[in-house]
């Protein structure tokens, strides 16, 4: 007996119980389409996150000084020496804190970042009207500020903001400038900030020093390099005293993003996988009653000449043929699904082969472990005793 | 010297143990059967000729003695090798029926053709030529729920012609038909004999066994020749009891 004989055989005997065999394989497909659909906006959701990092420029470092006190801070001009290098295109010192903004009956919280001029380029933004922070306004401890364009909508509504003033935490600024829209990032929405000179902002918060400094690299290969360097400056500034200072790789964020949803891939995965697992027995408990019920067929095949290897293969290739089939109808039910979630809730999904590919073969597979069971106890069936079995 | 015969079995036992008893199915049997005759084995329940019909069937093996079957000493034959014996050298027909619902006509013909290795093409005709042989060549789509019971057993019929093996046992062919339908499977019987099949044929219904060529009779797993048409000279048994 050769093999497409088998799957013939197979295919008939399934078509002969439709609603059992679709009740058998459901297991299998729900199975699969989950595996397909978890696994695809995982990495759908990666791959956005990732895009997102990237777009931020994988040439940026953040130099994150906690260590607070008169010794042990820097001011902005040390944070400049420290961050004046070749291989450094720019650097901003950041002192930022969390206040409510008010214009007249208008009012909203929005984080205030007091910084130099280099901010703008290092976060690559865009002045939509007016100027930016200058050295000057730092020099001579201005009251001015740059707008987001959201908080610049919030506060003054349509009209023009630069001119006119507002007061954060009670004390009266005048808008220099406006920046362009930059949309939401990681961190929150770019759109929603208020810029000031960063003298001025240690003087409103009454907190002196630099919190963050943003670096922007000149050429990524040089990231490293610059780390080293950086961290070597700074151990100097805090004589060594390493918890004062993190220099902050954005390669390493997305690093440690991608190893997070790696892992809850797997975790998605073997949810699935366990599932498939469950479904696997359940082709196990029919293929089991089917061999019972079917005793006096197999009787009567080996009667007139099916080998013990005949009647293996036969039931083994049902139970492939069914879970295979389930695959199928799994993948199918995967894919539809995830163009669903991905139009309706606009996530990205990914579809990855691979995962389709394992996601089949591992149904396959399950139907060639559950099977064999059965397939042995058909194949080891007396053919008087099942011949004459009612 | 006389032609070698297509069944010899010689002092063959079985026994089986049921309930702690051991029970002598078959008890030190001696028989022969020639190429073409027609032999009725009859005996009443109980009397073993299940038990004898399953080894000359070749689906169980006997406890001692020895059993050649068209030359080839079958008694002590690994299970797969008896499954080949079966599908090429027996044709069985049972009584009842024992076709594959789900299969058609010309399917269940066929599907001893499909153990052997048949290709496809070969297959069909011989099929239809085993249908046509029994008078079924205009219904080989039919299931055989579509199919009256002699029509079901004229199908099993040609299932067990289809290989064309050396020898048809048939298992009280009869059993399970109306008097009439049994009179024409019977009357197709013969004429298969007529035309050189080795017929066996199991009953407990003297009427049938009548219409044999040679009657051998089975009482507690012993056997003695009876005569039918035509009596086979004692010689030709070694130890008919």
């Amino acid at each position: 007996m050769n093999l497409s004989q088998a799957f013939k055989m197979a295919g008939k005997s399934i078509l002969a119980n439709k609603m059992r065999s679709l009740l058998t394989m459901l297991g299998i497909i729900i199975g699969v389409a989950a595996v397909i659909a978890l696994v695809g906006v995982g990495q759908g959701t990666t791959k956005q996150v990732t895009d997102q990092v990237e777009s931020l420029g994988t040439n940026l470092l953040t130099v994150n000084i906690t260590g607070r006190g008169s010794k042990t801070t820097v001011d902005y001009k040390e944070a400049e020496e420290i961050t004046n290098k070749d291989d450094i295109a720019f650097a901003a010192p950041i002192n930022q804190q969390n206040a409510s903004v008010k214009n007249g009956s208008e009012s909203t919280s929005v984080s205030v970042v007091g910084t130099t001029a280099d901010y703008l380029d290092v976060k690559e933004y865009e002045l939509a009207q007016g100027r930016f922070v200058a050295q000057i306004d730092l020099d001579y401890y201005q009251r001015i500020a740059v707008l987001g364009a959201t908080t610049a909508t919030d506060l003054f509504g349509t009209t023009n903001a630069v001119g006119q003033s507002f007061l954060i935490n009670g004390v009266r600024y005048k808008v220099v400038g406006v920046l362009a829209s930059k949309g939401s990032s990681l961190t929150g929405s770019n759109d929603e900030v208020v810029v000031i000179p960063i003298t001025t902002s240690e003087r409103l918060f009454k907190s002196k020093g630099v919190k963050t400094i943003n670096v922007q690299v000149a050429d990524a290969d040089k990231m490293d390099q610059v780390v080293t360097e950086l961290e070597t400056e700074l151990s100097k500034k805090f004589r060594g005293d390493t918890n004062s200072y993190r220099v902050f790789n954005q390669q390493d964020l997305l690093d440690s993003f991608s190893s997070i949803s790696d892992t809850l891939s797997l975790a998605l995965g073997g949810v699935a996988a366990i599932s498939l697992l469950v479904g696997g027995i359940g082709i196990m408990n029919i293929m089991l009653v089917s061999v019972t019920e079917r005793t006096r067929e197999i009787g009567i095949r080996k009667a007139i000449g099916a080998k013990k290897k005949d009647i293996m293969i036969q039931f083994l290739i049902e139970s492939i043929a069914l879970s295979g089939l389930g695959g199928l109808l799994g993948i199918a039910i995967g894919i539809g699904t995830s163009q669903i979630l991905s139009h309706a809730m606009k996530i990205t999904v990914v579809l990855s082969i691979p995962v389709i590919g394992l996601a089949f073969g591992f149904s396959v597979f399950i139907g060639v472990v559950f099977g064999l069971f059965p397939a042995n106890k058909a194949s080891n069936l007396r053919p008087i005793e099942a011949l004459r079995f009612e | 010297m006389e032609a070698k015969p297509l069944i010899q079995i010689e002092t063959l036992s079985k026994q089986y143990k049921m309930g702690g008893e051991i029970v002598h199915a078959l008890d030190d049997i001696s028989l022969r059967i020639n190429y073409g005759d027609f032999v009725a084995i009859i005996g009443p329940s109980g009397s073993g000729k299940s038990t004898l019909m399953n080894v000359i069937g070749c689906l169980d093996a006997p406890t001692a003695g020895k059993y050649w079957l068209d030359g080839e000493e079958v008694s002590r034959l690994r299970e797969s090798k008896l499954a080949e014996i079966r599908n090429r050298k027996i044709g069985f027909i049972f009584q009842g029926f024992n076709l594959l619902n789900k299969l058609s006509a010309l399917e269940n013909v066929e599907l001893p053709l499909i153990y052997r290795g048949v290709p496809a093409k070969q297959r069909k005709e011989q099929a239809i030529e085993a249908l046509t042989k029994v008078g079924l060549g205009e219904r080989v789509k039919h299931k055989p729920s579509e199919l009256s019971g002699g029509q079901q057993q004229r199908v099993a019929i040609a299932r067990a012609l289809a290989g064309n093996p050396p020898i048809l046992l048939a298992d009280e062919p009869t059993g399970a038909l109306d008097t009439r339908t049994g009179a024409e499977v019977m009357e197709l019987m013969k004429e298969l004999n007529r035309q050189g099949h080795t017929i066996v044929l199991i009953t407990h219904d003297t009427a049938i066994s009548k219409q044999a060529k040679r009657v051998v009779r089975i009482q507690d797993g012993q056997i003695s020749e009876e005569g039918g048409e035509r009596r086979e000279p004692q010689s030709s048994l070694q130890n008919g009891g």
